[in-house]
């Protein structure tokens, strides 16, 4: 495989991945803004803002912080890195340079949702319901996914592409812990309201997490086991822990493929230890917040890593 | 598909010729290849036609089939595509298929000859200027002997008809021939939509091609289980599809420039586990861009030290470089003698009669025509800089007059052809349209030819223009088994 192959699968990973957390995202925020009083739908906007770290590009477009404007500037904006819009754009062009190296089917799949993307308009999706669009972005990731798992060799493209997405995920899980966690600290006055309930069971439901927890937890939301469900359950898919043991697993492949033991494997293993055998007490005593910034700092250090590593930017 | 040669020209004036029906005869009665195609069509209402035709965009779409425009940036458009086949009758196919393999294996004799003894140009069959004094000669290459003495692996040789047994060679193009890849798509495609058509025609596949290309790729590597590539200018590169395309169905390597480098005299490239060797490159990056060491220096397009692993034969292209003084329109003219001479047999495939404006008595007679005559520029393709005489208007006609008088050398003219028609989907139905095909010749350690090829369709009225950027289509090519 050549290395700007690798690079390409690597960051079809990434924005296919990013397109749905996007989704997940705008879609939480959706049904908050629902329930919640005016000034505080305007803070469920912005936390989308706040977790995708698009505020200041977004602060340049548009004023008022609102359901309108922030749909179509982080579903829309085709100039918006973190953008809906943007990231099938990019993943569909990393696919097309990649027509040797996945299956046709993936091809098809990355090709028809962003030719059905390029169609749809802000006003289309007000129409018939903002739900059913963020919606429709998931099952289009989940049907690549799908045909990813059934159609492509297991060969070390399958490696980069599911790198890219695990890496991808571990981040953006991680960002929108930070924000929306913060922000839904129980004040003393609403301490077990009602509201209170539903944005929580609305960040669980973001990452299709809220069964899994009644599953798990037994008990009425507490935001500590929140915490623990996306950061320490290996079972949960969505947590930081799952998808560095994917990585690990991947890595472990990829070194012995290619005999080779590189910093990138290592930078890895650092953060999976601590995933796997930290506890909730001790990030509680570092502080979530502080945790978090960290994580997402070395996650960032480990993707530059990796281009270093496999010479992705040629 | 990108617009990579020359059209095959124009409507005949005032009725004088009527162009060759490949369906029906000038009596209105059906050729035999036709016969299961005209049931089908008879039988098939309007309305169904409608449906499978936006059904085949919609699959061409969906496969992401499309070329890029040159000068409209980005843009993708898709090739329109008639439903209906082109058939190519057992014998019909035959015929050609032993010209063709005539006519490229004396091509390639012919430039082994002029990069290493030019015994034809001394036997003063051809003159020297017009091979060594040509913008594509490479004197890089001379002196060379590429892998099994082949130059060209890949040939696109375009062929048109007027009659029943009247198939003219239009144009060679030996260089980096684009278009296979719509023979294949258009294939898969009528057998999605059509499969009852297929099970009850005997038709030849055509699906085999991309592994007859690689067995022709490693066959000159100078390693056993050789890494073959292919190297792309990139997404821009109006073919980019095909060049993919190409790659997937090999199983290879899709390439850019800067994914290859070289170093201790050989060619590598880039890969996550460290540099890998490569020994065969099937390159669609043209000559100029190949190495910025050696030819253009400002290319970015192609390996820095490429030529000089090729000049030490560790590393094979295909095509080889400087092919392109075979296909130019002048040399065009001498080929049926290029067939002579190294083959001591006559010529199966006819020339077009072409004029070299650089004789002075064809430059009188060309003069003196130009109402019925095509005149092309030797150098020029994608039925660009071209005058189509019928079609011309008298300023058009005094234009060229005035360029030809200035420089006769970089001009031909050949009489303007009727080519032949078959059957279209047009708006208000269906209607004869003129068509080409382009038939892929592959050679090295044998000579492969998957039967048919790329038809391509003039889809306005009376037009010759088959170009898919200005305005033509393709359709599947039936070659039909005896």
């Amino acid at each position: 495989m050549l290395s700007r192959t690798a690079d390409n699968l690597y960051w079809l990973g990434r924005y296919f991945e990013r397109a749905e957390n996007t989704a997940r995202m705008l879609d939480v925020a959706h049904r908050s803004a629902l329930i919640s009083r005016k000034d505080v739908a305007a803070a469920d906007w912005g936390s989308v803002l706040a977790i995708s770290g698009t505020a200041q590009g977004f602060a340049a477009r548009h004023g008022r912080t609102d359901a309108r404007a922030v749909i179509t500037y982080m579903a829309f904006d085709a100039d918006n890195h973190s953008g809906i819009a943007a990231c099938l754009r990019r993943a569909r062009e990393n696919g097309r340079a990649l027509r040797g190296s996945i299956t046709s089917e993936m091809w098809e799949c990355l090709n028809e949702t962003w030719l059905t993307m390029q169609s749809k308009t802000y006003e289309d999706v007000i129409a018939s319901g903002v739900s059913p669009f963020f919606d429709w972005v998931k099952e289009r990731s989940h049907l690549f996914r799908g045909v990813t798992f059934g159609t492509m060799l297991r060969d070390d493209c399958y490696n980069f592409l599911r790198l890219g997405t695990f890496l991808e995920r571990a981040d953006n899980t991680a960002r929108l812990l930070d924000v929306k966690y913060h922000m839904l600290l129980p004040r003393p006055d609403a301490v077990g309201g009602v509201v209170d309930f539903y944005q929580w069971a609305a960040l669980l439901r973001s990452v299709s997490a809220l069964r899994a927890y009644k599953r798990l937890f037994r008990e009425a939301i507490l935001p500590r086991r929140v915490a623990e469900l996306l950061i320490l359950r290996e079972d949960m898919p969505r947590s930081l822990r799952a998808s560095f043991r994917e990585i690990d697993v991947l890595f472990g492949e990829l070194r012995q493929r290619y005999h080779t033991d590189y910093e990138c494997f290592r930078l890895a293993g650092e953060i999976y230890a601590k995933l796997r055998y930290g506890r909730m007490e001790e990030i509680f005593e570092v502080g979530l917040h502080e945790f978090l910034t960290d994580f997402i700092r070395r996650t960032g250090v480990l993707g530059k890593q990796i281009s270093d590593d496999f010479q992705l930017a040629a | 598909m990108p617009p990579c040669y020359n059209a095959a020209v124009s409507s005949v004036r005032g009725n004088k010729l009527a162009a060759f029906d490949e369906m029906r005869d000038p009596s209105g009665a059906l050729r035999p290849a036709y016969q299961n195609l005209d049931t089908w069509l008879s039988a098939t209402p309007k309305e169904e036609f409608d449906r499978f035709r936006s059904e085949a965009d919609l699959l061409f779409r969906r496969l992401g089939i499309t070329f890029t425009v040159y000068g409209s940036g980005t843009t993708e458009r898709l090739i329109p595509f008639d439903i209906i086949p082109r058939v190519l009758a057992a014998a019909e196919w035959a015929h050609l298929r032993v010209g063709l393999e005539q006519r490229v294996r004396a091509m390639n004799l012919f430039l082994a000859d002029v990069y290493q003894d030019r015994e034809i140009i001394r036997a003063g069959i051809i003159p020297a200027d017009l091979v060594l004094a040509n913008k594509a000669f490479r004197p890089e290459a001379a002196g060379v002997i590429p892998p099994r003495g082949t130059y060209v692996h890949v040939a696109g040789i375009d062929i048109v008809r007027t009659g029943e047994n009247d198939f003219y060679v239009l144009e060679d193009n030996l260089r980096t021939p684009s278009g296979v890849s719509y023979m294949l798509e258009n294939r898969v495609i009528m057998m999605r939509l059509f499969p009852e058509l297929f099970a009850q025609n005997h038709i030849a596949p055509v699906d085999h091609y991309p592994e007859e290309l690689l067995n022709t790729l490693r066959a000159v590597s100078p390693n056993a289980d050789p890494t073959v590539v292919v190297l792309t200018p990139g997404p821009e590169n109006s073919a980019y599809f095909e060049h993919a395309f190409l790659a997937e169905q090999m199983g290879i390597e899709l390439v850019e420039g800067q994914d290859l480098f070289v170093a201790n005299g050989f060619v590598y490239m880039r890969t996550p586990a460290g540099p890998q060797r490569v020994d065969v490159i099937y390159r669609r990056v043209d000559d100029d861009f190949l190495d910025p060491l050696a030819l253009r220096q400002d290319s970015l397009l192609g390996v820095p030290g490429l030529l000089s692993v090729y000049r030490s034969g560790r590393v094979a292209l295909a095509n080889a470089i400087g092919t392109g003084v075979a296909d130019d329109k002048a040399v065009y003219a001498f080929v049926p003698d290029i067939v002579r001479f190294y083959l001591r047999e006559e010529p199966i495939l006819k020339n077009v009669p072409t004029y070299l404006c650089r004789r002075p008595d064809d430059l009188k007679y060309v003069l003196a025509n130009l109402p019925e005559l095509v005149v092309k520029e030797v150098h020029g393709s994608g039925g660009y800089g071209m005058l189509i005489g019928p079609a011309a208007t008298k300023a058009q006609i005094a234009e060229f007059r005035e360029r030809l008088t200035a420089a006769p050398e970089g001009y031909i003219a050949q009489p303007t052809l009727a080519l032949s028609t078959c059957p279209t989907f047009v708006k208000r139905g269906i209607a004869p349209r003129h068509v080409d095909l382009r038939p892929f010749v592959l050679t090295s350690d044998q000579v492969r030819i998957v039967p048919g090829g790329l038809t391509r369709v003039a889809l306005e009225k009376g037009s010759l223009v088959v170009n898919s950027s200005q305005g033509g289509g393709t359709k599947d090519t039936w070659v039909l088994e005896a």
